[in-house]
């Protein structure tokens, strides 16, 4: 050990070594989300299925948002439902994973291991809760009779993508969230603002595709996982273009992250 | 580094920042504010000095120019007081802090117990927080389902190792978490003080645990305020003192300059004009303070040889009927007595009244009195039905050390707050 000054390599080895911390305190975190709660992990169905109704009804019906050119009207619920799926367990493992420092401050300042592991086990948490929910999408895609496509398949590439973008900002913020404690406030009114700025209620159809808007857009990591997800398994819009900003800004979110954070690792026993 | 060398540190220091508002973290207020204002700053420097001003911050070294070695198999006791670094040693050597100058190597699989029952998570089982705990201690799940019955069986819960910890007894759940920690097998050991946990019985089970280890022929550094622990576990003991490095010897020397220091700001109490009551007057307490064996002011004193209380204080005017006094109470607030320097009515008779002028009382504990723990000074100066002229309850505290003591073989705490070297007669009948 000795005082670390400067931008410091990622040795993202040392997480692989550790792989089994990442999957203890994952688990951790999923068992006690559901301890003691009469209605346990049912609780990640309800979320998204209420929302899904919610949704429904006043966006659907009352304002009468439109679904993607190619996906029949009357699919609104299932149109909504296939986006809340990856967006609520982005905004699960994005609000987890900005305040894992901190909620884990009593292990950042009794033991070692490689700081990284905190936020990702955060981040993998999230796929538990899309499990389930994706159980009910199963359900609601037989009631409303979506053929099946071999384009199916591509959710899995979308769902990393997901959870790389929550992990990316998610890196940002809990280092952030360690000096400044202000970052858990903003956390809320930040998911709130984003998932207006995805198309998660209304059609990326609404969006001018003429000029920079659709460009502008897609910088939002969750249009392209959204817009894929749609396409994929209702057959919407396709995410051709809007996916490689996407994929370009994960990645340059991730890799900024990760190395803003390897520096601001070692302060955080001091810090936090 | 030699093949024998495990642990190398060289001239380590730690630097700690201190927010003047006792802050432990700053707000992005407080960047926009410093942001905000440096270009005001461009305009009025040289004015205060730049450490200062720059975000009103200072600064203090909590550990300073740390260097030592230590060979494979070595068990190294680390003392000193409260504050005097050593937990912040530990932490650099266990790597959960980085240390501002100087550096350390060490070689080999590091388990650092800084704490039992880190990560313990309350809404978890007993079994749940076994392998949750175990796994961030380091210890890999074929690892931790190979010794799990064995520690099931140390920690004594079994029966309820399926109940969620936060119903536990505190005891129940110290035990468990020492537990885990126990079955650690490192090659190199880094335990903080968590022999001070459970009751007697646990106490004894953990210390037999950790001389085990240390036969094992592995690496440790132990730090304690447990100066049999020490003695009984270590070979050879660092100081530190204030950051710094004290001495580093066998521990038996160790330990008795550890005991025998006098640190000077402790094991006395000075009173300011302000913390005396106005009613006090005519009397004016100056200073409490506790003297060891060689005369020195020490906080620490040993149960084997006496000490002495001292109360220094001025009398502004002559005081009729005065006897100045002390309680002595345990950190639970039992009295263990109360005395005045008058109490022996001859002395009364000879000293009516006390003429202005600065005065000691000082009464001698005898050796082989008290037990092992820390007590509380209190002092009284008062004339009987006439008036109190001052009291303070809790002027200092102070530690005993019971090294030597009558049945310090068996390393049990003992009840009460005497110990005293009684004559026993043992009869065959």
């Amino acid at each position: 050990m000795r005082p670390a000054r400067g931008w410091i390599p990622l040795n993202l080895s040392a997480l692989w070594a550790y792989r089994e911390l990442v999957y203890f305190l994952t688990w951790r975190d999923i068992k006690v989300r559901y301890k003691q709660a009469a209605l346990g992990i049912t609780w990640a169905i309800i979320q998204p299925v209420i929302s899904m109704i919610i949704f429904t009804l006043i966006f659907g019906r009352l304002a009468g948002l439109k679904t993607d050119a190619n996906i029949p009207q009357s699919w609104y619920p299932i149109f909504s439902f296939a986006a809340l799926l990856p967006w609520q367990m982005f905004q699960g493992a994005l609000q987890r994973a900005g305040i894992s420092l901190v909620g884990n401050a009593n292990l950042l300042t009794k033991v070692y291991f490689p700081r990284l592991i905190i936020p990702f086990s955060a981040v993998a948490a999230g796929l538990v809760d899309f499990g389930a929910a994706f159980l009910v999408l199963t359900g609601l895609m037989i009631y409303y009779g979506v053929p099946f496509q071999w384009n199916m398949f591509w959710i899995l590439p979308l769902v990393i993508l997901a959870l790389l973008s929550s992990l990316a900002v998610g890196l940002w913020l809990s280092a952030l969230n360690v000096q400044y404690r202000d970052v858990q406030q903003m956390i809320p009114f930040l998911l709130q603002a984003w998932m207006y700025a995805s198309p998660v209620v209304y059609s990326i159809d609404m969006i001018p595709a003429k000029g920079p808007w659709r460009f502008l857009y897609s910088l939002n990591p969750m249009t392209g996982v959204i817009q894929g997800f749609r396409w994929a398994l209702l057959g919407g819009t396709p995410p051709n273009e809007s996916m490689i900003a996407s994929v370009l800004m994960v990645l340059l979110l991730l890799i900024s992250g990760l190395f803003y954070f390897r520096r601001m690792e070692r302060t955080f026993a001091d810090m936090v | 580094m030699a093949s024998d060398v495990v642990i190398r540190v060289d001239g380590l220091g730690k630097q700690y920042r201190i927010g003047t508002l006792g802050m432990s973290y700053r707000t992005l207020r407080d960047t926009v504010i410093e942001v905000a204002r440096a270009p005001l700053n461009l305009f009025r420097k040289s004015e205060l000095e730049p450490a200062e001003r720059k975000n009103g911050h200072t600064t203090i070294w909590a550990l300073k120019d740390i260097s030592f070695e230590v060979n494979r198999g070595q068990v190294l006791g680390i003392i000193g007081r409260n504050g005097a670094g050593k937990s912040t040693l530990l932490k650099i050597l266990s790597r959960v802090t980085d240390p501002t100058e100087g550096f350390g190597e060490i070689q080999g699989r590091v388990g650092s117990l800084l704490e039992v029952g880190t990560g313990f998570h309350p809404e978890l089982t007993g079994r749940e927080n076994i392998f949750l705990n175990g796994a961030i201690l380091g210890m890999h799940r074929t690892e931790i389902a190979r010794k799990f019955d064995e520690i099931v069986d140390f920690s004594e819960v079994g029966a309820f190792i399926d109940t969620p910890v936060k119903r536990y007894s505190s005891g129940m759940y110290l035990r468990l978490a020492f537990a885990v920690a126990a079955h650690l097998e490192p090659e190199i050991l880094v335990v903080d003080e968590v022999l001070a946990v459970g009751d007697a019985e646990f106490q004894r089970k953990c210390l037999g645990k950790m001389s085990d280890v240390a036969q094992q022929g592995r690496t440790v550094l132990f730090v304690s305020h447990n100066m049999s622990a020490i003695l009984r576990l270590t070979q050879e003991t660092i100081v530190i003192e204030k950051g710094k490095m004290g001495m580093r010897a066998p521990t038996p020397q160790a330990v008795d300059y550890y005991l025998s220091q006098g640190y000077s700001q402790e094991g006395q109490r000075f009173w300011t004009a302000e913390e005396v009551p106005s009613e006090a007057a005519p009397f004016c307490p100056v200073a409490v303070r506790l003297t060891n064996i060689q005369g020195r002011v020490v906080d620490t004193v040993r149960s084997v040889e006496p000490c002495a209380i001292e109360f220094e204080y001025e009398l502004q005017s002559a005081v009729t009927g005065l006897r100045v006094g002390v309680y002595l109470m345990s950190t639970r607030g039992e009295y263990v007595f109360t005395s005045f320097d008058t109490d022996e009515t001859d002395r009364f008779e000879r000293l009516p009244t006390r003429a202005a002028g600065r005065y000691v009382s000082r009464c001698i504990l005898p050796a082989d009195f008290l037990n092992e723990g820390r007590f509380v000074i209190g002092v009284n100066a008062s004339s009987y039905r006439v008036k109190r002229y001052f009291q303070d309850e809790k002027a200092l505290t102070f530690t005993v050390d019971a090294i030597g003591a009558p049945g310090m073989q068996w390393p049990e705490p003992r009840m009460g707050a005497v110990r005293p070297r009684l004559d026993w007669e043992i009869e065959v009948l």
